[in-house]
């Protein structure tokens, strides 16, 4: 075979010169014969045709009644088990209902239905005559309208129309049930329920947890004390869950300023992915790694949960905590920054 | 009036119609769509499937929405899955297990609605493909083109919406995946977080606000949009594969009464029954198994529907740092400093934001390099209209790219391989893929296109083998038949069109980048076969090069 690049497209072998490539085509011919199909031309395989066909729709019968007995028989299951066998029996049941009719009027339509193709014209879609027509109408509508020579009645129409819709799309002001205003809605993002002297608890029993407790290669999830009484549970949780460990204070980099945000190793970081949000809820003990399972992010716990894979772009804000006089763990404030993913306010710390 | 009164139904058919047609005019209707003229293949079917899939999530959506109660509201679980019983959870999430557990059928109706949802999205995505990899979109259909390629974002948000409802923990993640995107815009973005949970994350108001989105917005404008694409299908008709008698003029096909209507009525049922099979047996999105929404637990592994696969994996690929660069900016601004998180913002809007534009205004771009305003209603072959054709597949192999994205870490616990390298080889593969996906297209576009000519040119090896007086073996030959020859050698032969001089005999900036773009599609072609090169390469016992040059002094 040639090689088509050679050479511009001009003087190739495989092109057709210009002018010629209309008048040296293959000439239409037209549709191929018809072939019949043999319940055409064989009375037993019409009748054949004819049976299987009800019997497609014999079985989309059955398939209905079948449906019924798996309703009724096996009546109101109460065990996930009954109440799979009872789905999939609903579920064939319906299968062999409608491939039953499904199938039947195809192999109708196939066999038994006449299978001449037809051509038909297609017709412009739009007359010369009626476009003429339309730019008239809508010319005349226009000077009746007067509104080219009327500039007052155009110019205050229009300021009224851009006016108008603009209530309704502040009516959605309100979408936002808080009752807050900007300045307030912004500003909740940067709290949570932490503070000094919260209580580090287990989620979800809400046990709270003794520095002692807490061993090397152990995690715990963690949310503040007093969680459950909270107006808006859910909305505190969601910035509030901690993840809690224990490392080798050796191996640890502490940061100017951090350094008495652990409690012999014992480090809480916020659980929140700094991505989008999802819980990083995977810890590696092995390499001191925390994972979010969502989208890969990576947070190497030994340098303050520094990002090391994946799409995060910002270090797991840490909860800085103590014992307070029982031995138990405590917040020693709020996060010193807002937790979860960015957004446009946030800022510098 | 008269007219009316003077004619006299003798049939039953007759009186029905003509009571009927008195009072609506509707015989008018039965003589344009009674015997209308539809095209008979089976790549139309996919847009079949696509309003069949539609048709069964109203009506199993319709029965959802007798027990679902969208309500965030908190109660104690007391219905009859015992794992579950005395746990707090949403309104939404319970009315959601008794529809599962305590309403017979209930569970196969959600299997329905769901396995329905994922094939509506599957079904319109192939369906486009299919419109644009044989050229369906050219002109006159551009316009309804671009209804399809909104019937497809909406069919996004429709199951989006829906996949939230059940307030479980998966459902719950994706809410708080969309929350953390959302505030990534600038400016406006913590704003409408706010807005659209009514405060902070997850609030109790945005079960019910996607309710009301997924029930009667976004349903009511697809059904519109649908109305259109239909209403625009008949005042085109159908395009139709090239061939022997089907012509840019013509309609070849099966009438609408009876054969075409009972094909298409037929497949309803077909699809109805399939996808019964599919929820009757394999059971999708047990929510039962998830448990309440709660912010702090999370399933690994988890996957979203597959339809925003692709955004949930390319918010995967993006690095979020690269060394000791992060790509979340700080902005400073006279008031202090903002923050721009392009780890977030660039996967999430920017390649889905390519894809879709484009896909929206290639009609027009193919339109502008080739210069053609003809109406089109013959389709390509594929393989007859190579830079398209390379230019689909770099757009699909983008997108896999990115789906299989959202899948990283199940690849890599699947094939035993590191989470990390999977991630980086995608990354790689982003960038490169679609590069190579266009050329090797083109080339394999280009060869079959080759592989055409040789068969026309040579006809179709028989099997017989014959021998020479002087032992030499060779085959023969038999000439196509003339059908067969007409499909293969006639097809749309599109050229360079080299930068045009305007009226002042000057070429344009934007003009001459047309040309360089013409150039780039066309630049390599093969030609259909002529009758006069058919000729000469008969007359050259049918050995000579496939396109060898003596074709060329020949060929006029």
């Amino acid at each position: 075979m040639g090689d088509h690049s050679h050479g511009s497209p001009d003087d190739s072998g495989t092109v057709a010169k210009a002018g010629a490539g209309d008048l040296d085509k293959f000439q239409d011919p037209g549709l191929p014969p018809h072939r019949k199909r043999l319940a055409d031309t064989d009375p037993r395989a019409e009748k054949r045709a004819e049976r299987q066909v009800a019997l497609l729709f014999i079985i989309s019968i059955i398939g209905t009644l079948s449906f019924f007995i798996a309703y009724f028989v096996l009546g109101r299951p109460d065990n996930i088990t009954e109440i799979r066998i009872q789905n999939s029996m609903l579920g064939l049941g319906t299968t062999f209902a409608m491939l039953g009719i499904g199938v039947g009027i195809v192999h109708w339509a196939k066999t038994l239905m006449p299978d001449h193709e037809i051509s038909e014209m297609r017709h412009p879609i739009r007359p010369e005559a009626d476009r003429v027509d339309a730019e008239n109408i809508i010319n005349q509508v226009i000077e009746e309208t007067g509104i080219k020579r009327r500039p007052l009645i155009r110019n205050t129409l229009i300021g009224a129309i851009a006016l108008a819709p603009i209530p309704a799309v502040f009516m959605f002001r309100d979408l936002d049930r808080s009752g807050k205003n900007a300045n307030e809605m912004i500003e909740q993002l940067r709290h949570t329920m932490w503070d000094t002297n919260v209580r580090l608890t287990r989620d979800p029993s809400g046990t709270p947890i003794k520095a002692a407790d807490v061993q090397i290669g152990s995690a715990f999830h963690v949310i503040p004390e007093g969680l459950d009484e909270a107006e808006n549970m859910l909305n505190e949780k969601a910035k509030a869950v901690v993840l809690l460990m224990r490392l080798d204070p050796q191996k640890m980099k502490i940061s100017e300023g951090r350094e008495n945000w652990h409690v012999d190793g014992i480090v809480a970081y916020s659980k929140i992915c700094t991505h989008v949000g999802c819980p990083v809820a995977l810890y590696e003990q092995q390499t001191h790694h925390l994972l979010c399972p969502c989208h890969q992010s990576t947070f190497d716990l030994t340098e303050e949960c520094k990002v090391i894979f994946g799409p995060a772009g910002r270090a797991l804000p840490q909860l800085p905590i103590m014992v307070d006089a029982n031995g138990f763990l405590v917040a020693r404030s709020d996060f010193q920054e807002p937790v979860g993913p960015s957004y446009w306010e946030r800022g510098k710390n | 009036m008269a007219t009316t009164t003077e004619y006299t139904p003798k049939t039953k058919t007759g009186k029905i119609a003509n009571f009927v047609d008195e009072r609506t005019g509707g015989s008018a209707m039965v003589k344009e769509f009674g015997r209308k003229i539809f095209p008979d293949h089976w790549s139309f079917m996919f847009g079949e499937v696509a309003l069949y899939t539609f048709v069964l999530l109203l009506i199993s959506g319709t029965f959802l929405t007798f027990f679902f109660d969208p309500s965030m509201a908190h109660v104690i679980y007391n219905g009859s899955y015992n794992p579950l019983k005395g746990i707090g959870m949403s309104t939404a999430y319970a009315s959601t297990l008794d529809i599962s557990f305590d309403v017979r059928g209930g569970l196969f109706m959600r299997q329905v609605h769901h396995w329905s949802a994922i094939l509506f999205v599957a079904a319109v995505s192939v369906h486009m493909l299919r419109v644009f990899f044989t050229g369906a979109f050219r002109k006159p259909r551009e316009l309804n083109w671009v209804v399809g390629g909104v019937l497809l974002i909406l069919a996004m948000a429709a199951g989006f919406t829906g996949y939230s409802l059940p307030d479980d923990l998966l459902s719950g993640n994706g809410l708080r995946i969309i929350d953390g995107v959302v505030k990534s815009i600038p400016v406006i973005g913590s704003y409408i977080s706010f807005f659209l949970f009514g405060g902070e994350f997850p609030g109790t108001v945005v079960i019910p606000r996607l309710y009301s989105l997924h029930i009667m917005i976004v349903p009511a404008i697809m059904l519109l949009m649908i109305a259109l694409h239909l209403f625009m299908v008949v005042v085109h008709k159908h395009t139709q594969y090239p061939g022997p008698g089907r012509t840019n003029d013509n309609v070849v096909g099966f009438p609408v009464g009876p054969v075409y209507a009972a094909k298409a009525g037929g497949f309803f049922f077909i699809v109805f029954g399939i996808v019964a099979f599919i929820s009757g047996l394999f059971t999708i999105n047990a929510v039962w198994n998830y448990g309440p929404y709660d912010p702090s637990p999370v399933s690994a592994g988890t996957q979203p529907d597959w339809y925003i696969g692709f955004v949930d994996g390319a918010l995967r690929l993006m690095p979020g740092m690269l060394g000791n660069f992060s790509f979340e900016w700080l902005i400073p601004l006279p008031w202090g400093w903002n923050t721009l998180s392009l780890n977030v913002l660039l996967p999430a809007l920017v390649p889905a934001g390519i894809i879709f534009t484009l896909m929206f205004v290639w009609p027009w771009i193919e339109r502008w390099v080739t210069k053609d305003s003809r109406e089109h209603h013959l389709l390509d072959r594929p393989r007859n209209a190579p830079f398209r054709t390379a230019v689909g597949v770099a757009g699909v192999i983008s997108y896999s790219v990115m789906w299989a994205a959202a899948s990283s870490d199940l690849i890599a616990t699947h094939f035993l391989v590191s989470l990390n390298d999977v991630t980086y080889w995608l990354r790689v593969l982003f960038v490169i893929g679609p590069i190579l996906g266009f050329i090797v297209t083109r080339r394999l576009a280009l060869s079959l296109q080759r592989k055409d000519r040789e068969i026309v040119l040579h006809g179709r090896e028989a099997g017989i083998i014959e021998m020479s007086p002087e032992g030499g073996f060779s085959e023969k030959h038999e000439d196509l038949d003339v059908y067969k020859r007409y499909n293969l050698a006639v097809f749309e032969d599109r050229k360079v069109i080299p930068a045009q001089p305007d009226a002042a005999g000057h070429i344009s900036a934007k003009e001459k980048r047309r040309g360089a773009l013409s150039k780039f599609f066309f630049e390599d072609r093969v030609a259909p076969v002529t009758p006069s090169e058919l000729a000469a390469a008969k007359a050259a016992h049918g050995h000579a090069e496939v396109e060898g040059s003596e074709q060329d002094s020949i060929g006029h």
